[in-house]
């Protein structure tokens, strides 16, 4: 607390805030437009008139249920695998720890067709640990909505791990220290300091995790395959519908635009408000 | 796209400078041939044998679904050339005035794609009405899906589908690894595969065939070299190459 009290009265800063040096607000205003062009070009394009027959069709409902829920699994599953795996990587030593974090990072410098393929070789009916579960219980994991949560989770809990992490190793560590002297368990620590004080973090983790899960495509379609109804989530029905009617993916791109940006704004707000 | 174009031009003229000796209208070209996916093997081989016999062009393939490549045409895309399998994708092309007078090069027609050694027994079509096995069709957006699901109906055969992958070469990707037990794809595409996957020959009463049309683009850079490709694939030449790759005649 001293430390921070100290840094806000820091002499200098409410100037510095107030007025940007224009190179600066000029290549923030490139940044922004290279950004917003695209999304307007596409409004531009939007059938406004056919939008909700376009969009009330079942195909649109089925595929739209599906992304939510594979989205939303996927990131449970990489909040309760990647939170522990994060604060490995931030708080523990162990033998490899650099080679975990590389491992970490590589699904997302993997082209996600690649990773889909990759999932097919080791979880496909004649794949590495696939093989032998089919082979005993007939269990599956591609073709359904498991593989579905399973390619996505791949592709999107990276983004978690690495928030999460930075997030942790930015964290002031004397309270866990503190409470560890007064005698805190380390599985109480873990719960009642370190969580609590990594919260935004992890809700940042989740936000970025989520909405990679959402826009997830490559590796869903190479491991989970295409089926209305069972693997077809949003982007699939969009790159099938831009080969058939244009209109048709242009509806479905704003759906999914206009989804996503009616869960990660109220989150934004919530959790991950400006200081003003 | 403009700027492509333009950046095309400026190293045409550019290497037309450097290389001012080798005749005129020499100098390095790339032709820019949009081909579609089922075609990967049998343009692969046309392009080599069409660069050996014209010196300074380089043909450069643009691989995929016809349906994407028609739509990357649509938005302007540069290309030169435009091989479709299927004659819907073309019409839109003609339609939109971006070129005329295409020509039919070849024909192709559906098999039954199984894992090598058919581990799952698959006979005929009438397997893809099982639901205990695993098969996929191309989705319907595609050339290869709409002509699958006319050989099923032909048969009168409802098939419990697994999934509707994007185009033909990841349809056989899937049956290749055994992930699928089968699927239904081109003639051609279980020839490219090899000794990995297996075809079944689907009777002629219930078989479709797709025809094939090319055209030289009118936006193209290079008409002259666009022409000469189409010339090519539609000569003994190309056609025996075609022939190899296991295409019919138009």
């Amino acid at each position: 607390m001293t430390i921070r009290d100290r840094t806000q009265g820091h002499r200098g800063q409410g100037h510095a805030q107030g007025h940007a040096p224009w190179p600066i607000l000029v290549l923030a205003a490139a940044a922004l437009a290279y950004l917003a062009v695209p999304f307007v070009a596409l409004l531009q394009r939007a059938p406004w008139s056919d939008l909700g027959e376009l969009v009330g069709q079942p195909v649109v409902r089925d595929a739209l249920r599906l992304s939510l829920t594979t989205a939303f699994a996927a990131t449970g599953v990489s909040l309760l695998l990647g939170i522990p795996l994060a604060w490995a990587l931030a708080r523990t030593r162990f033998p490899g720890r650099s080679a975990a974090r590389a491992l970490v990072t590589l699904p997302m410098v993997l082209p996600p067709v690649v990773g889909g393929a990759a999932l097919l070789f080791a979880f496909g009916r004649r794949g590495l640990l696939g093989g032998p579960v089919y082979d005993s219980t007939g269990f599956l994991l591609p073709f359904s909505i498991w593989g579905v949560v399973a390619a996505t989770t791949f592709v999107a809990m990276p983004f978690l791990v690495l928030t999460v992490e930075s997030g942790l190793r930015a964290a002031d560590t004397r309270y866990e220290d503190a409470a560890a002297t007064l005698g805190a368990s380390r599985w109480m620590i873990f719960w009642r300091i370190t969580v609590p004080h990594a919260t935004p973090s992890i809700i940042a983790g989740a936000v970025l995790c989520w909405a990679r899960a959402l826009g997830e495509f490559g590796a869903t379609v190479t491991f989970a395959g295409n089926l209305q109804g069972r693997t077809q989530t949003m982007p699939l029905a969009v790159f099938l519908a831009l080969e058939s009617d244009r209109d048709a993916a242009i509806a479905l791109s704003l759906v999914l635009i206009a989804v996503s940006l009616a869960v990660l704004l109220p989150l934004r707000d919530r959790w991950l408000a400006t200081p003003s | 796209m403009p700027v492509v174009g333009l950046l095309g031009v400026g190293l045409l003229a550019v290497t037309a400078c450097a290389d001012g000796d080798d005749g005129p209208g020499a100098g390095t070209r790339t032709l820019t041939v949009f081909a579609a996916a089922s075609l990967t093997d049998a343009f692969g081989a046309v392009a080599d044998a069409f660069e050996e016999a014209n010196a300074g062009v380089t043909v450069e393939l643009n691989l995929a679904a016809s349906s994407t490549l028609r739509e990357q045409i649509l938005s302007g895309a540069p290309a030169d050339v435009f091989a479709s399998a299927d004659i819907s994708d073309m019409t839109r092309v003609l339609d939109a005035g971006l070129a005329e007078g295409a020509e039919n090069f070849a024909t192709n027609e559906v098999q039954i794609a199984v894992p090598a050694g058919n581990p799952a027994d698959v006979a005929g079509l009438a397997d893809f009405a099982d639901g205990d096995l695993l098969v996929g069709l191309c989705a319907e957006e595609a050339p290869c899906g709409r002509l699958g699901r006319a050989v099923l109906a032909n048969a009168g055969i409802t098939p419990s589908v697994d999934t509707n992958e994007p185009d033909a070469r990841s349809l056989l990707t899937k049956i290749r690894s055994g992930e699928l037990d089968a699927g239904l794809v081109y003639r051609t595409d279980v020839l490219a595969a090899g000794g990995s996957v297996q075809g079944i020959v689907i009777p002629a009463d219930d078989n479709v065939t797709a025809t094939y049309p090319i055209v030289a683009l009118g936006a193209s850079a290079h008409p002259g070299a666009a022409a000469a490709f189409v010339d090519f694939v539609l000569s003994d030449e190309g056609r025996d190459l075609l022939a190899a790759n296991g295409f019919g005649p138009p």
